[in-house]
């Protein structure tokens, strides 16, 4: 039997991605999930702060997401839990998903559309180049955060952080709030990822160092962490010689980046964009494989999951709409370029034809700017421009564009955010 | 008389500000800041200034060992860590559901502590 859509992830993305797809008529919708409940990463972000965009509150991550799981049951909307998809085809007559499960087994399942939502993970130690030994101790800030939240488990007592993520900073002050001794945050960029509320509320609240332009030189230890060595970097990222400092700790937490977890939208033949590392998705956040789309941080790394549940309701309307006929596939639209400090959007293309009446181009720019404009111009039309008192690389920008900017044009868009002279 | 250095997290501009009080901490004057929401950001915190706590309880007879929590509202920031002295001492049995109170009068606050997530029992 083939399903409508089938949702692969049933986090955040995925669940507000189910739900505006039944809204929205179609029928037979099923989402897998790999671990044993729904929710995705908010099961282990126990802070608060999320939410205040669609409900006008502060609650938890657990809090936010069991609002949506009630709604996919209202919905009846059945689930997989446990089963990790494995495999994912295109064929001329649909799509064939391959899961393992243990209830299950080998598992294919076939689907009008496809709604790829299978978040991100966190960039590994491997990927650093730290030198020093492998003794135990070290984990991305992710794995401590669930190792504390959800399984009851502190991994350390005295605890460096390198990289001022979010998540980092999270940690940093949950860790302490349980007892263990932060000695400090090191961060590369001489300016910090993480969100300033962030900043304040989990380092400045507990004198928690954070040193900017500061990096990893030394891991030592034979079975366990026993301490690490920081240094200053140059403008170059490189150490200076003479800066190093001894940390004695048993504990170094990695909050260096996540990356969009794409292995099946690769075998599946999804084109990918080499700077948010996810698909090249058209307005309606389908890929260049028909039928297949993409939301949430599968197909960029979102800062709020308000933003990924406005995104993921769109790509279930239109895997819907793909799903039940009434909505053209695939073709090239108008390009949205990025220029000046602007290093992406979300889509990459526009079609006036398909678009609904109004569009949010969401991206990124590349540098912390004061006094900038966003401008989108068509060829050198100037269709709209937007002033901003502050942006920075950490914070998702978005600016809505109308369809009847775009009738009758097909002079391809710039993107372009630059200080105001 | 005493300046207090913050930086403001009511939006994302992130203002420098600087909180003068006088000797009984009264604030004389907030400067740096470039909105009202900023003065009054600065009053509070150097006045009174209060969080959520979020964390976790230990569970018995669930299904995973261990529940998550918050502060209904906010607390004073002065008592953050008498509040996690009794979360980190207290156990709750399951089941337990969202909204569940775990502990009243969380370390005299006045605030519940109550549970963010559903657990059931084994």
């Amino acid at each position: 039997m083939e399903h409508d859509i089938v949702i692969i992830g049933g986090g955040p993305a995925g669940l507000a991605a189910a739900i505006s797809a039944k809204e929205a008529g179609a029928g037979d919708i099923l989402i897998l999930e790999r671990e044993k409940e729904l929710g995705g990463i908010l099961n282990q972000c126990i802070h608060n702060g999320f939410g205040l965009h669609t409900f006008k509150e502060e609650l938890t991550g657990p809090e936010y997401a069991a609002r949506y799981i009630s709604r996919v049951r209202e919905l009846g909307i059945p689930c997989l839990l446990s089963t990790t998809v494995v495999d994912l085809q295109r064929d001329r007559d649909g799509l064939t998903v391959t899961s393992v499960s243990r209830q299950d087994g080998l598992l294919q399942t076939r689907a009008k559309a496809v709604i790829l939502a299978m978040g991100c993970r966190e960039r590994p130690r491997g990927a650093l180049n730290i030198p020093g030994t492998r003794p135990a101790g070290i984990f991305s800030a992710g794995t401590a955060q669930r190792l504390v939240n959800l399984e009851g488990y502190m991994p350390g007592r005295r605890v460096v952080i390198l990289g001022s993520g979010d998540i980092g900073l999270i940690m940093a002050r949950r860790m302490t709030l349980e007892g263990a001794k932060v000695l400090c945050v090191a961060e590369l960029q001489p300016y910090s990822g993480g969100l300033k509320r962030n900043i304040v509320q989990c380092l400045n609240d507990y004198d928690i160092p954070l040193k900017l332009s500061h990096t990893v030189v030394d891991i030592r230890g034979r079975e366990r962490v026993t301490d690490v060595t920081i240094a200053e970097v140059g403008p170059d990222l490189r150490p200076i010689p003479g800066t190093e400092e001894d940390y004695e700790c048993d504990t170094l937490l990695l909050s260096v980046g996540l990356l969009p977890e794409n292995e099946l939208s690769r075998a599946v033949g999804v084109e990918l964009a080499p700077v948010t590392g996810g698909p090249i998705v058209n307005e309606s956040l389908e890929t260049n494989i028909p039928g297949v789309f993409a939301c949430g941080n599968v197909l960029h790394v979102h800062d709020l999951v308000d933003y990924v549940s406005q995104e993921a309701a769109g790509a279930g309307r239109n895997a819907a709409g793909y799903a039940l006929g009434g909505r053209a596939s695939g073709g090239a639209g108008i390009p949205i370029v990025p220029a000046g400090a602007v290093r992406y959007t979300v889509p990459c293309t526009v079609d006036p034809a398909r678009m609904d009446d109004e569009l949010v181009v969401r991206f990124r720019v590349g540098r912390n700017m004061r006094k900038a404009a966003v401008t989108l111009k068509a060829g050198g039309r100037e269709l709209i421009s937007r002033k901003r008192p502050v942006m920075a690389p950490g914070e998702m920008e978005q600016l809505t564009i109308e369809r009847v900017w775009l009738t009758g044009s097909e002079e391809s868009l710039t993107l372009e955010a630059r200080e105001e002279e | 008389m005493p300046i207090v250095e913050l930086t403001c997290i009511s939006c994302p501009l992130g203002c420098p500000l600087k909180v003068e009080t006088d000797d009984e901490g009264r604030v004389l004057s907030v400067t740096g800041n470039t909105c009202k929401r900023g003065e009054a950001y600065g009053r509070k915190e150097v006045t009174a200034p209060t969080r959520t706590v979020t964390s976790t309880v230990r569970l018995l007879g669930g299904s995973a060992p261990v529940v998550s929590v918050r502060t209904r509202e906010d607390i004073p920031k002065g008592k953050i860590f008498d509040v996690m002295a009794e979360i980190r001492a207290a156990a709750v049995t399951a089941p337990v559901h969202i909204g569940d109170v775990v502990i009243s009068n969380i370390a005299g606050t006045g605030v519940d502590l109550i549970a963010t997530a559903d657990r059931e029992g084994i």
